[in-house]
């Protein structure tokens, strides 16, 4: 009786919490466990953790409201990317340096967001059902695009167009005199001068958590319930009076300007910015870690990002340091591809109710 | 004749645009790029022996109804993973190449068997779980190649082991076994060299395939790929029919990806099958073919079309701008933007087709329940 019930208690926590899941929490536990035991400081890893979560939550972030509206995990987060790289390079390229050049960043990012979602959106409301699969290929069509637009526009500031040519913009740039660590270094504590490697980011994860209640008062305003309700069940939705069409296409506006909104807290953090074909990079982090956090491919929520987000970055900033200390071979990068992707395949395969 | 009466000149370009699109940039970009015809028309036959066999592979699921196979580098790595053995064992030449063929055929096998069962627990969301799937394989892949062979699977000479003792080197060499299909009778033609062998090889695939639509398994196929719940009710097994297509296309990529390999003459170990589902499935969507309709002629079509466009886009692309980084952007662009208006044009046809059946439902409703 009580291993029959323990049996049933099993199933039900893979049942909720889902397989991969538990394995994946289980694998960075024991990643913990033997940090100390490797040699590797246990601080260090957590000061590690923390910077790689305030880097990556805005653009996991971004995936929620699409999940929310039904229109599947955001595969076209490029789109969002390439709109906060357009507002960032344009506040350089004005001669706005520090913290002011991340406000006007986001600012200049705005409109770009807006148009971008905008046709993005209005695309994704012709194709419903298809939305996955052509998002991919929207975000790397534009990815593309504009790795010729950054050849084409004459952007001028020298620090960050090509060196010989001055044609162009160049493949990486450091942001040092512009809005690296400008959220970062707001409030930071560090605790190295009393001998403990632990630093947090505060401002990061001040700006994190202010998005975050954002988007959660957003989701119990009335819109924000409409979009709920759209998600849900869109025959009901539209029989309750809504236009649903006007509620998804808000729903990817949102997550595009997250995603430039995303990209920029992500340079800031990283400190450089990348160009060209570095947005395709960015994209499957971001949904590997919103479906880690126990999302699926039509329910998400803060909570969702938030652990998602920790135990993903957990993951790859772990890994390398004790496995490598372990075995002494680096089966980091693997270990991420397979983990990574392997929970999309499952998402994608789980029956969902919403499914068209 | 009857076709010709109700020829439509809206629907022919609606249904034709990639096609003449392509046309028109290769028209243009062919005297900007001032490449002699001998040698434009010499790169286009050596590219069709290359990249036809592989494109051939995507025909047999599309006839099933699962959409573009971007699972078709499952095979390719399979493929690779066969050569690695042949090159480790010396065996050269053709004897080589069909080794390593048959050698891939338990691997693609197998990986197409996991994909198509994966394939049937996600049906309507087969495109984006192939795709999925080919980069979490190329995860698993990366863990054989890198860290279990040498060290569990043996691998004997040096020239292929990284020098740490396990694990395979960067670029695979395969200069022994170099367009050893290609050179078997090839024919120089005014400057044209044309390899008959693989030519031979890829009519008798081209044979199987239209053999293979009239068999039973064929037209299973087909009623599969029409419509899933009447071909249930008609006795089919639709899900192992499903996975046989996909379990014959992996197979078919694997001997492709061996066919493209032996052309080049080496590849990099880790990366080699990342961007060939994309070329292929680009090659082929610029033929004409659709995501649910495609013909050996909409292959050869594109396999012309999309390499004259990858031949002369980067120096046309350089004449024009004066940077030929931008042509070179510019022929990625493209490949993404045809496989981009493709999957859109498939997905509002769909849902045309979808609201009419409704409509046509809901008239039969009607009518039925006045007469009830």
């Amino acid at each position: 009786m009580d291993k029959a019930e323990r049996q049933n208690w099993f199933s039900q926590l893979i049942n909720t919490y889902g397989l991969p899941r538990l394995i994946i929490t289980g694998f960075l536990l024991f990643l913990f466990i033997m940090a100390p035991i490797t040699g590797s400081d246990l601080p260090t890893q957590f000061t590690n953790v923390f910077n790689r979560f305030s880097w990556n939550a805005v653009l996991v972030l971004a995936m929620v409201p699409m999940i929310h509206s039904g229109c599947g995990l955001n595969f076209g987060i490029p789109l969002g990317v390439l709109a906060g790289l357009l507002g960032g390079t344009l506040a350089i390229e004005m001669g706005f340096t520090g913290p002011m050049s991340f406000v006007v960043a986001i600012l200049m990012a705005t409109p770009f967001a807006i148009l971008f979602g905008g046709g993005y959106g209005a695309l994704l409301n012709r194709i419903k059902g298809g939305e996955m699969m052509v998002a991919t290929y929207v975000g790397f069509s534009a990815v593309s695009f504009m790795c010729i637009m950054w050849l084409m526009i004459p952007y001028k500031n020298p620090s960050i167009v090509m060196a010989y040519t001055g044609v162009g913009l160049r493949n990486v740039f450091a942001l040092d005199k512009f809005y690296a660590n400008v959220l970062s270094d707001f409030l930071k504590i560090d605790l190295n001068p009393i001998g403990i490697n632990l630093v947090i980011p505060t401002g990061s994860l001040l700006f994190i958590a202010l998005l975050a209640v954002g988007i959660w008062a957003f989701f119990h305003t009335k819109t924000g319930t409409a979009m709920t309700a759209v998600g849900s069940n869109p025959a009901f939705a539209r029989a309750s009076g809504i236009n649903v069409d006007r509620v998804r296409m808000l729903s990817v506006i949102l997550s595009t300007w997250l995603g430039a909104v995303g990209v920029l807290v992500y340079q800031q953090g990283f400190g450089f910015a990348q160009l060209y074909t570095a947005p395709y990079n960015l994209t499957m982090p971001a949904v590997a870690a919103i479906l880690i956090g126990g999302a699926s491919v039509n329910k998400a929520s803060i909570g969702n990002v938030i652990i998602g987000t920790i135990l993903f970055q957990g993951l790859v900033t772990m890994t390398p340091t004790v496995i490598t200390a372990l075995i002494h071979t680096d089966v980091s990068e693997v270990i991420r591809i397979i983990v990574s992707n392997g929970m999309v395949v499952y998402a994608l395969t789980r029956k969902t109710e919403g499914a068209k | 004749m009857k076709m010709k009466k109700n020829f439509n000149g809206f629907d022919f370009l609606q249904n034709n645009l990639v096609p003449l699109m392509f046309i028109i940039i290769c028209v243009i970009c062919y005297p900007l790029s001032g490449f002699s015809p001998s040698y434009l028309l010499n790169e286009i036959v050596t590219r069709m022996g290359r990249n036809i066999f592989l494109i051939l592979s995507l025909l047999i699921p599309i006839m099933a109804g699962m959409g573009l196979n971007f699972g078709m580098t499952l095979g390719a790595m399979a493929g690779q993973i066969a050569l690695i053995f042949v090159t480790d064992w010396q065996i050269w030449g053709i004897p080589g190449v069909v080794l390593a063929m048959l050698l891939s055929i338990p691997l693609s096998a197998l990986l197409g068997l996991m994909c198509g069962k994966l394939m049937n627990m996600a049906k309507g969301r087969e495109m984006i779980l192939g795709y999925m799937v080919n980069y979490f394989v190329t995860g698993l892949y990366q863990l054989v190649v890198l860290f279990l062979m040498g060290s569990i699977i043996p691998i004997i000479h040096a020239s292929v082991r990284l020098p740490r003792g396990f694990g395979i080197r960067t670029t695979v060499n395969l200069s022994n076994m170099r367009q050893c299909l290609d050179n078997q009778w090839a024919i120089l033609y005014k400057g044209v060299k044309i390899p008959i062998l693989t030519f031979v090889i890829i009519g008798l695939l081209c044979l199987f395939i239209i053999w293979f639509r009239r068999t039973k398994l064929g037209q299973d196929m087909r009623a599969v790929g029409q419509d899933m719940d009447v071909a249930r009710a008609a006795g089919i097994n639709v899900d192992r029919t499903r996975i046989i297509s996909i379990i014959i296309s992996t197979v078919l990529a694997g001997f492709g990806q061996i066919i493209y390999l032996q052309n080049i003459g080496n590849f990099p170990t880790c990366t080699a099958h990342s961007q060939i589902g994309m070329f292929c499935i680009a090659a082929l969507l610029v033929g004409g073919a659709s995501v649910e309709k495609a013909s050996i002629g909409n292959v050869f079509l594109g396999v012309i079309l999309f390499h004259t466009m990858f031949i002369v886009a980067p120096k046309a692309g350089g004449a024009i701008t004066g940077n030929a980084m931008i042509g070179e952007y510019f022929r990625v662009f493209v490949s993404y933007g045809v496989i981009t208006l493709a999957l859109i044009m498939y997905e509002i046809k769909k849902r045309r087709a979808r609201s009419q059946g409704g409509q046509l439902l809901a008239q039969a409703q009607k009518e039925g329940g006045v007469q009830a």
